[in-house]
């Protein structure tokens, strides 16, 4: 996190929650799992996250149960603290501060007041040993306490925590490494290691990868790089130790798991099965196939009702006794490459990128949850390693969000490349997209870009596709339907191509009617409307890498920036260069709302971000050093609503928020402190003290029940106060659903007529009612301004007024008065009619 | 717990005409009943009135046939000569016919002998038909003339002679009882006025009239002449308003379906084409073993009567309701498909409580041996005779699919010579098709390397191979000619698109190109 005077750079969302083991607590109603610098609570049945516990400065990397107390949790960081929770209320309780960083953390009821954690051996930082440490916990009241007391009791362990278990409720802990099982009994306080060979026969790999300890038995499962699972027993001796085989994984086991009776073993891995096998009956073993993606962690319920498998694709699933998937919580998938850029769907306004093989995240940055995976490939997705798959590599939205290009591509070691280019309308009926038109092979070799018109109000929407085979394409959508039985599909327009050359980057004008195609160093200039070549404009001598037209006032310019580091504005109507600055700018774009654009610029170790308009020569905002690395992703998003920020800085930001990917797969974004500290109130006033099942529409329910209960508290004793003539036909008004009553005109002209009816009785009355009436136009007009919907009869509603009778002023008075003398006889007959 | 994704069979786009509404209509004929008259069949004429017996004129002789006999339900055949130009009159009573003896006969529908004889014209009558108030014939000959006629004491009431050339075709008007128009070898189509001494109205068709063809409104007079069928607007004065060339011969023949919505031209290139009247084009085609002469439509557009050249008759029936729908609704129907669906309109009652059942996806067979991860199972259901024959799809998007997987090659291997020969004999078939050939060119790349040492083994196989060798021979001299075409056409294409001038600034600045050609081409894709 920098900070740039006003302006910040901050992490948003979409952190790892399948980096560590989940933890079910005692009753299964939560789900506690390590995000990024938070532990967070979720609920099991509602997938809704309740609690964010923040406190640590570093990555988590640990979360446990205090066995002690089952509703404490412990949680390890690399900020070398533990820290302990009460995570039905989210309160912070207690701080230990090791010193070192910590890597995993374990406990179990045998030891009380011990828990042990895996930290680097002191000492020598290069090697990268890790070593098993106890920790004595010092009994102090203090917040703050410091844990200085180690001792070690395993050295050279493996810093994945699922290479080290308890057995056997504390007695020994047994961890793996390598091709060793090391087992350390704490009663004898004697330590076991047994060995395998690097090799067996059929040349499958005998790499320990993860270990479970049977809760009743003197049993130990390990899990193998080459899929095998081994049971270990009598591992009490040196010699007489046995093991026993299971095969089913093909690929590495990478979670092993006992039920808390021990009746079963679950184990999963690449492939995205859970298997779940017998204990002593190794030959029946159940399934759960196709879970989406391969299983990283297993956990299981302390009842054993629920497993929980955490996912590569950041999702947690938590299934109900091996059976059916209760619910899914997933993140922002962050695959190992984005490869189509990052895009807003102008619809939801959520971010889209790549998301789990061959599907597209439509995540919402606001509310910081995945919205939707959209299938693009539609195959059964095989779980191999090593197999070439689908992969969507580039994505675009048209203007209005009614058309989605996606591009799909596989390459195979052997043949050519397949492509595939689809086409998505928009369905009111589903709101999602729906596969309208499939092009195999659109091009015959890697499509580079792809843009759409990006006129909202012009009649056909064109798509235009560049490739490296030296074509650019352009598909239409014929406007009449050809036959009536499907619909009109994409067909292409036209083919062109500039000397031989390869195009790699394509825009539009905002109008949409030009087309800038650049071809290595050259950019052309094309009118989509006759496909005419119009102009050109080069500036040797590298290729062009990123092209963007100017947009509103700046629609004139043409911003181009080449591979020797010159950003470029030619102005369209001279042809000409208008300006050009030496910069290497590795990413440009333009904010669709505004005219400003931002391109960043990589320097040695750090990214520059400047923001600009094309007609301006100074820069409205520059940020030094916004993130290290280089930035190859970034998007403007529009915001719900306008910042009303007049600092000169930080205008940028008020119409669109600029979010951007760093090297390490990170989604952040810069705001301003005035909206942080909005942003911080705003999440307070969401935490309630309520741990049940806490929905949002709980959150609604809940209060207006507790204000009725209190207004009903409240209303008990006033009910001595008499109740006005025809009450009892407002009351039925009121309770009267709303579509049910005639519509509030035709009810408000009765309640005037009803007024004027008075003013037959006598003069003196009608006075009075005169009177009243200007006062009351009075306060009708004072509340016309706050609100403009002016007649409404509910203002006389005597059943709702306050209790607060004591000291009454003299319009209220008057205005009783005038309210108990009202004939309610024509409400009355209405509601009877 | 996503589902198991089923294979996706690629849909090609459908190559051929496309199926609308018109093919439907015009193709739910019957196969055709085929007659064999004495002559070549000049005309053919459906009577007005129910049973709407046809009568055909053919040769010497004009047999009335009715609508479903083959056989004719009266023959005349007094005539000495060759006969032309049967018509009914309005009532269907009487019938009269011109000939090559320049005679006019007048016939009673029933009887055989005719009537009355008009003498008068001097060479052959191609032409007559009785005016709309019944009481009057109207005819036209090779003599150049047009006469009128009054039937009860067979006198000639009026004679034109305007053409100069044979007059081969003419309509009576069916609203005025005094207009008719007659068509010309001379190019001239002229509207004739009882009431006036001449032709009131002259139009030019550019070739010598083979037909005529009055709108049921009067306002429109069709004219089929050479390889042209053109509209004229009688109503704006003889306005030219379509003119239509999509017969490559003489149109001989026009008439118009019931609802006046078609019309029909049929010409001595063998077909019969059918033309949507709002916006003349054409809809659907008919085509004939022989040149057509003359084609008419039953009322109600019931049957298709078309006489040709080689004197046959050939009569098409419009199928019956049941007939065209029952052959698939008997397939559809199955015994078990009524204990299928029994009880899904059951409603529920208020107390009930409803277990729903999970939805059981249904997956093709060679799906279901893809999600147990068979291979060589699923190659083989996808290659059952069925499939391969009629849907070669399903064997390509399996191969598609297996080499995806990375398995094709063990799914390919380790099978017996029938297999492989089959297998072969796919390939045979479907190789060379450009839509499978990206599939099935590795694949078959792949038998081959397994194959590699079993050829010259089996003598079956060594056989298939040579076909596919020779195949793809032959293929590869396609394509090099294609590229060859190609190339010419770029040549052509280059030669006459207009050289471009790029408007750009001053050539001083550093950033203008010199431009030269960029070379555009517009190509239709096929978008599946």
């Amino acid at each position: 996190m920098v900070e740039h005077g006003d302006i910040r750079v901050v992490h948003r969302g979409g952190s790892k929650i399948n980096s560590r083991q989940p933890v079910v607590t005692n009753d299964s109603r939560f789900l506690l799992c390590a995000s990024g610098e938070r532990v967070k609570v979720f609920s099991t049945s509602t997938e809704e996250c309740v609690h964010d516990l923040r406190g640590h400065t570093d990555l988590v990397t640990g979360v446990l149960l205090r066995p002690t107390n089952h509703l404490q949790v412990y949680s390890c960081s690399l900020d070398g603290t533990v820290r302990l929770w009460d995570f039905t209320d989210g309160i912070l309780i207690k701080t230990f501060d090791i010193g070192y960083p910590v890597y995993a953390i374990y406990a179990s009821p045998d030891h009380e007041g011990v828990f042990f954690i895996v930290t680097l051996t002191p000492g020598d930082k290069r090697s990268e040993l890790f070593q098993l440490v106890a920790v004595h916990f010092p009994q102090s009241g203090d917040q703050l306490v410091e844990a200085r007391e180690l001792s070690a009791v395993l050295s050279d362990v493996s810093s994945n925590p699922a290479a080290t278990g308890f057995g056997r409720g504390g007695q020994y802990i047994a961890s793996v490494k390598g091709l060793h099982l090391v087992v350390y009994f704490f009663k004898k306080q004697k330590s076991y290691r047994f060995s395998l060979k690097e090799d067996n026969k059929k040349g499958g790999k005998n790499t320990l990868v993860c270990i479970a300890c049977h809760p009743k038995d003197d049993c130990i499962a390990t899990g193998h790089e080459d899929g095998k699972i081994r049971l270990w027993r009598n591992f009490n001796q040196k010699k007489e130790y046995t093991y026993t085989t299971m095969h089913w994984h093909h690929n590495a086991v990478s979670s092993l798991c006992f039920t808390p009776e021990g009746t079963n073993l679950l184990s999963g891995g690449v492939e995205s099965v859970l298997v779940q096998w017998r204990y002593k009956q190794e030959s029946e073993r159940d399934f759960l196939p196709r879970l989406g993606s391969a299983i990283t962690h297993i956990a299981v319920s302390p009842d054993g009702t629920l497993f929980c498998t955490s996912h590569s694709d950041n999702k947690i699933m938590i299934i109900q006794s091996c059976v059916q998937v209760s619910a899914v919580i997933q993140g922002l998938v962050n695959g190992e490459s984005v490869l189509t850029d990052l895009l807003v769907d102008p619809r939801s306004k959520s971010l889209v990128l790549n998301g789990k093989p061959g599907h597209l995240q439509f995540y919402s940055l606001h509310r910081d949850k995945l919205l939707y995976n959209l299938d693009i490939v539609q195959h059964e997705y095989i779980h191999e390693l090593g197999l070439q798959q689908f992969e969507v590599v580039s994505v675009a939205f048209d203007a209005p969000g009614n058309w989605m290009a996606t591009v799909e591509e596989r390459k195979p070691k052997v043949a050519e490349p397949e492509i595939n280019l689809k086409l998505w309308a928009f369905d009111e009926q589903t709101q999602s997209f729906v596969l309208n038109t499939t092009v195999s092979a659109p091009h015959e070799a890697r499509i580079t870009a792809m843009c759409f018109s990006l006129a909202a109000d012009s009649q056909t929407s064109v798509l235009v596709s560049t490739s490296a085979d030296g074509h650019f394409k352009a598909w239409q959508l014929p406007r009449a339907a050809c036959a009536e039985d499907e619909g009109p599909s994409w067909s292409c327009d036209f083919v062109g191509d500039y000397r031989g050359l390869a195009p790699e980057c394509c825009c539009f004008s905002a109008d949409g009617s030009l087309l800038a195609v650049s071809f290595q160093e050259v950019v052309t200039v094309w009118s989509p409307a006759s496909w005419e070549l119009l102009t050109t404009l080069s500036q040797p001598p590298k290729a062009i890498r990123d092209l963007c037209f100017g947009q509103l006032s700046c629609s004139k310019y043409l911003m181009g920036t080449t591979g020797s580091g010159l950003l470029c504005c030619w102005n369209l109507l001279t042809c000409s260069l208008e300006w050009s600055t030496s910069m290497d700018v590795s990413l440009l774009l333009s904010d669709p709302l505004t005219e400003n654009m931002a391109a960043f610029c990589c320097g040695a170790e750090s990214t520059d971000l400047f923001i600009f308009k094309p007609s301006e020569p100074r820069p409205l905002a520059s940020l030094k050093a916004v993130c290290s690395g280089k930035v190859t992703h970034a998007v403007f998003s529009p915001r719900d609503e306008m910042l009303e920020s007049c600092e000169e800085s930080s205008q940028w930001l008020n119409r669109s928020q600029l979010y951007f990917l760093t090297q390490y797969m990170d989604l952040m974004t810069f705001t301003t402190k005035a909206e942080e500290e909005r942003q911080a109130a705003y999440s307070k006033r969401l935490f309630i003290d309520d741990s049940v099942a806490m929905t949002p529409f709980y959150l609604l329910l809940g209060k207006h029940r507790e204000q009725e209960n209190q207004d009903s508290l409240s209303r008990l004793p006033d009910e001595t106060t008499p109740l006005p003539r025809g009450s009892v036909a407002i009351k039925e008004l009121l309770q009267t659903p709303a579509h049910v009553l005639p519509s509030t005109s035709y009810l408000c002209s009765m309640f005037i007529r009803s007024l004027l009816v008075s003013v037959t009785d006598g003069s003196e009355e009608s006075k009075h009612a005169e009177e009243e009436m200007e006062s009351k136009k009075e306060e009708e007009d004072s509340e016309g301004e706050m609100e403009p919907r002016t007649p409404r009869p509910e203002p006389v509603s005597p059943g709702l007024r306050p209790a607060d009778s004591a000291p009454l002023t003299k319009a209220q008075l008057r205005e009783l008065r005038r309210v108990k003398k009202l004939d309610y006889g024509w409400l009355t007959d209405l509601l009877l009619s | 717990m996503a589902s198991f994704k089923p294979t996706k069979l690629q849909v090609y786009p459908k190559l051929g005409e496309k199926v609308t509404q018109d093919t439907l209509y015009w193709k739910n004929y019957k196969a055709p009943v085929q007659i064999k008259e004495f002559g070549a069949i000049t005309s053919i004429d459906f009577s007005p009135v129910a049973p709407h017996n046809f009568a055909v004129t053919a040769f010497t002789r004009i047999h009335i046939y009715g609508p479903f006999s083959q056989e004719p339900v009266t023959t005349l055949t007094r005539f000495k000569d060759t006969a032309y130009c049967a018509r009914f009159r309005s009532d269907g009573q009487l019938l009269v016919a011109g000939c090559e003896d320049a005679v006019v006969r007048l016939f009673d529908v029933s009887g055989k002998a005719a009537l009355r004889m008009f003498r008068g014209h001097t060479k052959a009558v191609h032409v007559s038909d009785f005016t709309s108030d019944r009481y009057q014939i109207f005819t036209a000959s090779d003599d150049y003339t047009c006469r009128l006629w009054d039937i009860p004491n067979a006198t000639e009431l009026n004679s034109y002679r305007e053409h100069t050339d044979y007059i081969r075709c003419g309509v009576t008007s069916k609203l005025n009882r005094d207009l008719f128009i007659t068509g010309s070898y001379d190019h001239t189509l002229k509207v004739f006025d009882a009431r006036a001494d001449g032709s009131v109205m002259t139009m030019d068709h550019g070739q010598p009239v083979e037909s005529l063809l009055l709108y049921p409104s009067e306002g429109l007079l069709v004219s089929a002449g050479g390889r042209y069928v053109k509209v004229w607007d009688l109503l704006k004065g003889g306005q030219p308003l379509v003119s239509m060339k999509n017969h490559h011969k003489t149109v001989t023949s026009l008439c118009l379906s019931s609802n006046g919505q078609r019309l029909l031209s049929a010409s001595l290139d063998r077909h019969v084409k059918v033309y949507n009247t709002t916006n003349y084009k054409v809809v659907h085609n008919f085509d004939y073993a022989a040149s057509i002469l003359s084609v008419a439509l039953a009322p109600n557009d019931e049957s298709i009567v078309v006489g040709m050249t080689n004197s046959i008759l050939s009569i098409k029936h419009r199928k019956s309701p049941e007939e065209s729908t029952g052959v698939s609704g008997q397939q559809r129907r199955r015994p078990s498909y009524r204990v299928f669906v029994k009880g899904k309109t059951y409603a529920p009652k208020q107390d009930d409580y409803l277990v729903s059942k999970p939805v059981k996806q249904h997956l093709a067979k060679y799906d279901i041996q893809l999600k147990t991860f068979n291979v060589s199972k699923s190659l083989d259901t996808a290659l059952a005779t069925w499939a391969r024959l009629r849907k070669p799809e399903i064997m390509v998007a399996v191969i598609k699919e297996l080499d995806r997987r990375g398995t094709l090659k063990n799914a390919l291997a380790g099978r017996d010579e029938e297999w492989l020969a089959r297998l072969l004999n796919f390939l045979i078939g479907n190789l060379v098709d450009p839509r499978f050939a990206p599939v099935l060119t590795p694949a078959a790349e792949m038998i081959l390397d397994v194959y590699r040492q079993v050829v010259g083994q089996s003598p079956i196989v060594d056989r298939q191979l040579l076909r596919l060798q020779e195949l793809l021979e032959r293929e590869i001299d396609y394509q090099q000619d294609l590229m060859e075409v190609l190339g010419m056409l770029d040549t052509l294409f280059a030669s006459s698109l207009p050289r471009m001038k790029v408007p750009h600034p001053a050539a001083t600045r550093a950033n203008g190109l010199a431009q030269r050609e960029a070379s555009t081409s517009r190509p239709q894709l096929k978008a599946t």
